[in-house]
């Protein structure tokens, strides 16, 4: 009995943590998928009705402007942190006297929560007593910056807001990349007569591809989870011009009553998930065995 | 010759360096910006500018955000949800870390049939987009009576933590040769002993970074808080985000970044105390099993 017991510990041990996973992801993930099949509203009920909640979605002008500005943002977002910190990366990688400090600094806001963030960029980008007034008092008389209350720039305020805050990380990433290229081989494209431009884009961008990938992954996944950030910085406002769809499914699951609509929205964000991450996991995967 | 290629190279090194430290000046803005409109008066916000230093600083913001200002209807101030969040952070941190330690230990060092597929299905959970399991998790917390309360909070957390917490130790201990556990395994120790006596003295890392990663996210949710919490149990983040949001009055801009510095100086403390081990949780994060 006791030498069942201890060759079989580290299933034992591993139980409590595989049943709550099978129930509370896998059991979940079926659970909210089947209610996305019925006509559910203000409580779960079992009356189905096909890919209803889904022609209902992709019928909804609501979902198409949050999926749309998930598109926006997140191209925008991945590139722009992408080449901020990536030049950031190589900059600091060319032996800086303080670059502790200023890789601290760079990388802090990664440890601020996305709603001190909304809440800061809120202010900052105040029309009337934000970045506007600062430079009208700075004497470009005129300025005007107003993207938080416009329909069709809000979004754009998201995406400020997201870069200052993940850059700092991507160029963390870099940087550990960088450390970690053969130092031969950037004396070796010397010799050669390389230059600095040619060295970095020819021999050391190359080798940062998983870096990149990696970054993409993490970046897109921020991407798509971002709730809070527009939460807090814009509302969703004006109106529902900067929503995303996790804001979408949060409304209408949360305050309009319409579970099985929101639901569905949430089962297409996990394909949306699964749609870059399998592709990721399989190359991964690959890599390894090779 | 030589001078004007040590003039060349101090062109580049000059324009390196003032991009590096333009940069450091737009990260560190927001935070000027904050701490500074924070100790104005609201007259003061008024007619001066984000840039402009505090004439007369107050702490009238900071007393107000802490103690008096409004979420929604209740003017309690900050205070009771920060001590909510430490009261959620704390247990939901250490059972998850405990949790994830034996979890880790276990995955890596003895391997049974599944256990690779077991690891690679639980990774899974640190990928998908929460929304898909709100609405089940507060069914079962209403079945457990734990709808709106703390504890509810920390079960949460707990359970959808434990992806990271286990990828964190798994992957530590992949890199313990397993000639160690051989060897403690022909001296007769079992299972708890070798992982008590070989594996908790190497942990001292590993368990910092886990430890720091779980409390920042915790600190930081704002999903699962809003979700979950009723009035009276909300984290600091709900808190703060309705205290941005009533507006009782007129806007003080003060009290708001007063309180958004409040709600973000835990994880900030942490950041510059242990800066190193932050950034190993994030890349760790970022490494793939």
């Amino acid at each position: 009995m006791l030498n069942f017991l201890e060759k079989n510990l580290p299933k034992i041990v591993l139980a409590p943590t595989t049943i709550v996973m099978v129930i509370c992801m896998y059991g979940f993930i079926v659970w909210t998928g089947l209610l996305s099949l019925t006509k559910s509203r203000m409580m779960p009920q079992w009356d189905f009705v096909g890919l209803d909640q889904y022609r209902r979605l992709f019928a909804n002008p609501r979902w198409d402007v949050a999926v749309d500005n998930l598109f926006i943002f997140l191209i925008l977002f991945i590139v722009i942190a992408l080449v901020l910190g990536l030049l950031l990366a190589i900059f600091l990688d060319q032996k800086i006297r303080v670059e502790g400090a200023i890789r601290t600094i760079y990388l802090y806001p990664m440890a601020i929560s996305f709603i001190v963030t909304g809440t800061a960029w809120k202010w900052i980008l105040n029309p009337g007593l934000g970045i506007e007034k600062l430079m009208n008092d700075w004497g470009f008389v005129g300025f005007e910056f107003r993207w938080l209350v416009e329909q069709d720039m809000a979004i754009y305020t998201i995406v400020i807001a997201a870069v200052w805050q993940s850059s700092g990380f991507v160029m963390a990433l870099f940087l550990a990349g960088l450390r970690g290229v053969d130092e031969n081989l950037t004396k070796a494209a010397k010799i050669d007569g390389a230059s600095t431009i040619q060295l970095y884009w020819h021999v050391i961008l190359p080798l940062m591809r998983p870096v990149f990938f990696s970054a993409i992954v993490i970046l897109t996944h921020i991407a798509i989870k971002s709730f809070d950030l527009v939460q807090a910085l814009t509302g969703g406002g004006p109106g529902y011009a900067s929503d995303l769809p996790a804001n979408f499914m949060y409304t209408f699951t949360f305050n309009r009553a319409q579970i099985g609509l929101g639901a569905s929205s949430a089962m297409i964000m996990l394909f949306g998930v699964l749609a870059i991450l399998i592709p990721y996991l399989y190359s991964e995967l690959r890599e390894k065995k090779s | 010759m030589s001078s004007l290629k040590l003039t060349k190279y101090n062109i580049g090194r000059t324009f390196i360096y003032s991009i590096l430290i333009f940069f450091a000046f737009i990260y560190l803005a927001p935070l000027y910006v904050m701490f500074t409109t924070s100790l104005k008066d609201i007259e003061e916000i008024r007619s001066g500018n984000l840039m402009a230093l505090p004439i007369d600083p107050t702490f009238y913001a900071w007393k107000k955000a802490w103690s008096s200002a409004c979420t929604g209807s209740d003017c309690r101030g900050l205070a009771p949800y920060f001590w909510n969040s430490v009261r959620i952070v704390f247990p939901a941190v250490i059972i998850s870390t405990i949790v994830g330690a034996f979890n880790g230990y276990s995955l890596a060092k003895w391997k049974f049939k599944g256990s690779e597929f077991l690891f690679g299905a639980l990774l899974f959970g640190c990928f998908i987009p929460f929304q898909v399991i709100l609405l089940p998790m507060a069914k079962l917390l209403g079945m457990l009576g734990l709808a709106n309360t703390v504890t509810g909070l920390v079960l949460v957390h707990v359970i959808y933590g434990v992806a990271f917490t286990t990828l964190f130790f798994r992957n530590y201990y992949v890199g313990i040769p397993t000639e160690l556990v051989r060897a403690a395994k022909l001296d007769g120790a079992g299972f708890f002993a070798i992982f008590r006596h070989i594996f908790i003295p190497l942990s001292t890392p590993i368990f910092v970074v886990t430890i720091i990663w779980q409390f920042t996210q915790i600190w930081n949710d704002f999903l699962f808080g809003v979700v979950y919490s009723g009035s009276g149990t909300q984290p600091i983040t709900v808190a703060l985000n309705n205290l941005v949001n009533t507006s009782v009055g007129g806007k003080e801009y003060n009290v708001d970044m007063a309180a958004a510095i409040i709600a973000a100086l835990p994880t900030l403390a942490v950041y510059v105390i242990a800066g190193k081990y932050f950034v190993r949780g994030l890349t760790a994060g970022a490494v793939k099993g």
